[in-house]
């Protein structure tokens, strides 16, 4: 009983396959789209390899451009064979190699499926690698004369102001770090010596912030330095103050963007599966309505197309016993020779 | 003497029917890109529109806009005297519309070439409104309690970290303006005291600026206040020191980021003008040729098509003349008016003469 069964004559062929030459065509723009998405992934992640301590990991940019470019040839043969489809003269040289292009179209949506897990599931990667990144980027915020890490101030401080963050969860990062350069601390005064005597490392530290912390969008002028000290301002409580500087961690406006991003990519690669899966069951359909056509030559005939040839616990079963017979094969083998040595 | 004549076969006149056909809608395209180019430099300079004073400079965009939308609608029109141009039944409907078609074809190119032209005469007019526009800002920094004027700090706060520069000039313009409101001063601390009564306008003045003028490239972190004291900082020159602050002014920044924009814009607008010339050139043959073929004794043969049926002295006669004789149209029915009572007069006197000389005869 042939699953899905349904008839076509001339004319629902035809339909069927100029629908489906266009359906293949909207799936290429969507492997172009996944490459170009899969680009833009990968630059953003370049973009801020200094704050994730240049160890991030490319794995999910690379595959989204693999697997973008590997979309576009699939679903670019699988169009030209529709084109094919309704001359009979065409037809026959892709008729042999169907059986295997369905079957690597389903890999192919394997695969895609795989992919959209990893977008998911990498985002606890970035999470860690951006826990890790920010907080070594604060301590080397004062190295702008160390080769290697001069632009670290730059990047920070650019990142706190596109971002509206700062510190790594949340401002008080910034008061465990000494995060002026020793070449401009006056080190005869003693207001620097007290400070410097005052814990065991010998670190300078103070309440302040960068200016990159600063709130725009605060009535007052930015308060940076002394910021727990509410006598050293006028009318000012650090307690009760919200709009002074970034109240946001940048560990968590950093994840908010990339989640976002991987998580939008995810969702438009189950899209593409969903589009890829209609194509095939299309095309299936296509194949078995051209196959049963009762006399080749003559176009103008009924005929049927199916998704399955045997309903589908049938199809099951088969595929069952045939993995199980391959598996034998390899076996009786192996019990025919000791009995031809022995 | 007609102007640049050529010579058209049937096969030709197809050719250029359907080549025609495709730049049309090749230009309608094109003006559908003017429309968007009118609409992106609308919007960037709507988004700034709290630093200008005057919105003179908004007119080259909205010519693109207009430009554009008239563009898309002839050329569309274009493409439909092309599809019928080879039908000699549908073909004469268009006749008289070409006329007006061609007209408005041109005026669309000088409007194009008029918005190039401005984009440049207008960048002083751009400078003195962003002037006036960044020395209200600045002024009114402080005012973050007033009505109207609280989103001015976050304003230019934002305008002065996208565009990395600092003040109207440079930076020193803060120096002159009290940019602390007064509810963040403590009025009883001798300092702000002294500041207040040092200049004439009782202003706290300082030689600070807010945190939106620093650089983030500076090695060191940001120094504020007190920048033309050096001994209020370790190891600071003020006369040396490049790095810590913006040293552009906001207008240089954004008179020259608009500038950019529109000069950048240029080529584009000239590359449709061309296309749009072009259109006007093949209409005009396509319609002279296909007049030509219809008036023939065999539609199929060969047929001329020209650009101007006399020379360009004479047509410019002919037109100035038919101008001409609209305006006069105007004026001759006054000037009919009065010879009418005069006739009557005439006519009176000599019916008089001939009612006084049948008289003798009798």
């Amino acid at each position: 009983m042939p699953f899905m069964l349904v008839k076509f004559n001339l004319q629902k062929r035809v339909k069927l396959a100029q629908g489906l030459w266009m359906l293949y065509w909207l799936s290429v723009i969507m492997g172009i789209l996944l490459f170009g998405l899969g680009i833009f992934f990968k630059v953003e992640l370049r973009k801020r390899s200094e704050v994730m301590d240049n160890n991030e990991s490319h794995l999910v940019p690379n595959l989204l451009v693999l697997v973008g470019l590997l979309a576009c040839g699939l679903n670019a043969f699988g169009g030209k064979v529709c084109h094919d489809s309704l001359d009979p003269s065409k037809f026959i040289k892709w008729k042999s190699m169907l059986k295997a292009y369905l079957l690597l179209s389903c890999g192919f949506n394997a695969l895609l499926l795989a992919v959209s897990l990893l977008c998911f599931i990498m985002q606890f990667s970035v999470y860690l690698i951006l826990a890790e990144g920010l907080r070594n980027g604060i301590r080397f915020y004062k190295d702008t004369d160390t080769p290697g890490r001069c632009f670290m101030k730059r990047t920070l401080d650019m990142t706190q102001i596109e971002f509206r963050c700062c510190g790594n969860n949340n401002f008080r990062d910034w008061f465990e770090v000494q995060w002026i350069s020793n070449r401009y601390l006056d080190m005869s005064n003693d207001v620097v010596k007290d400070r410097l005597l005052s814990n065991v490392e010998g670190k300078y530290l103070m309440d302040s912030v960068p200016f990159s912390c600063c709130n725009p969008a605060s009535p007052r002028p930015c308060i940076q330095h002394h910021l727990t000290n509410n006598s050293a301002h006028y009318d000012y409580d650090h307690r009760s103050e919200q709009l002074n500087i970034w109240t946001q961690g940048c560990r968590e406006a950093l994840f908010s963007y990339y989640s976002g991003i991987m998580s939008s990519i995810g969702i438009f690669i189950l899209l593409i599966i969903i589009l890829e899966s209609v194509d095939m069951a299309g095309l299936k359909y296509l194949i078995t309505s051209l196959e049963t056509m009762t006399d080749p030559e003559v176009q103008d005939c009924e005929s049927e197309g199916f998704l399955l040839e045997k309903g589908v616990k049938e199809t099951f079963a088969d595929l069952l016993t045939k993995i199980k017979t391959l598996g034998r094969s390899n076996q009786v083998e192996g019990g025919d020779t000791p009995e031809a040595n022995t | 003497m007609v102007l640049l004549k050529m010579k058209f076969t049937q096969q030709r006149r197809v050719r250029l029917a359907q080549g025609l056909w495709l730049m049309s809608w090749f230009a309608v395209m094109c003006g559908a890109f003017v429309f968007c180019l009118g609409i992106y430099l609308k919007t960037e300079l709507l988004r700034r529109d709290e630093v200008m004073e005057n919105t003179e400079i908004h007119v080259v965009p909205n010519i693109l806009m207009m430009v554009g939308l008239a563009s898309i609608g002839t050329n569309w029109v274009a493409t439909r005297v092309c599809q019928d141009s080879l039908d000699a039944s549908r073909f004469p409907r268009w006749k008289v519309l070409l006329m007006a078609w061609f007209a408005a074809a041109v005026l669309l190119c000088c409007l194009l070439l008029a918005v190039v032209v401005l984009s440049y005469a207008l960048q002083g007019r751009l400078e003195e409104s962003l002037k006036v526009g960044l020395r209200n800002g600045i002024r009114f920094y402080k005012d973050t309690d007033v009505p109207g004027r609280c989103f001015q700090k976050e304003t230019i706060d934002h305008l002065q970290m996208e565009f990395r520069c600092c003040g109207n000039n440079n930076f020193k313009d803060w120096f002159e303006v009290q940019w602390v409101s007064n509810r963040y001063l403590d009025f009883t601390s001798k300092d702000v005291k002294d500041r207040i009564r040092s200049n004439v306008d009782g202003r706290y003045l300082l030689d600070g600026v807010p945190f939106s003028c620093c650089n983030p490239a500076s090695p060191r972190p940001c120094l504020q206040y007190h920048l033309t004291d050096n001994s209020a900082h370790y190891n600071y020159d003020y006369q040396s020191e490049e790095l810590n602050l913006y040293n552009r002014g906001c207008r240089q920044a954004l008179t020259d980021y608009y500038m950019d924009l529109m000069n950048s814009t240029g080529p584009g607008v000239l590359s449709v003008i061309l296309i749009q010339m072009s259109v006007l050139f093949s209409l005009r043959y396509l319609q002279t040729a296909v007049e030509g073929a219809m008036a023939l004794e065999n539609p199929e043969g060969e047929s001329e098509g020209y650009l101007l049926e006399k020379g360009v002295k004479e047509t410019f006669k002919d037109v100035k003349a038919k101008v001409l004789d609209v305006l006069k149209f105007a004026q001759v029915d006054p000037a009919a008016a009065e010879p009418s009572p005069g006739n009557e007069e005439k006519t009176a006197d000599t019916t008089t003469e001939k009612a006084a000389t049948p008289t003798p005869a009798s």
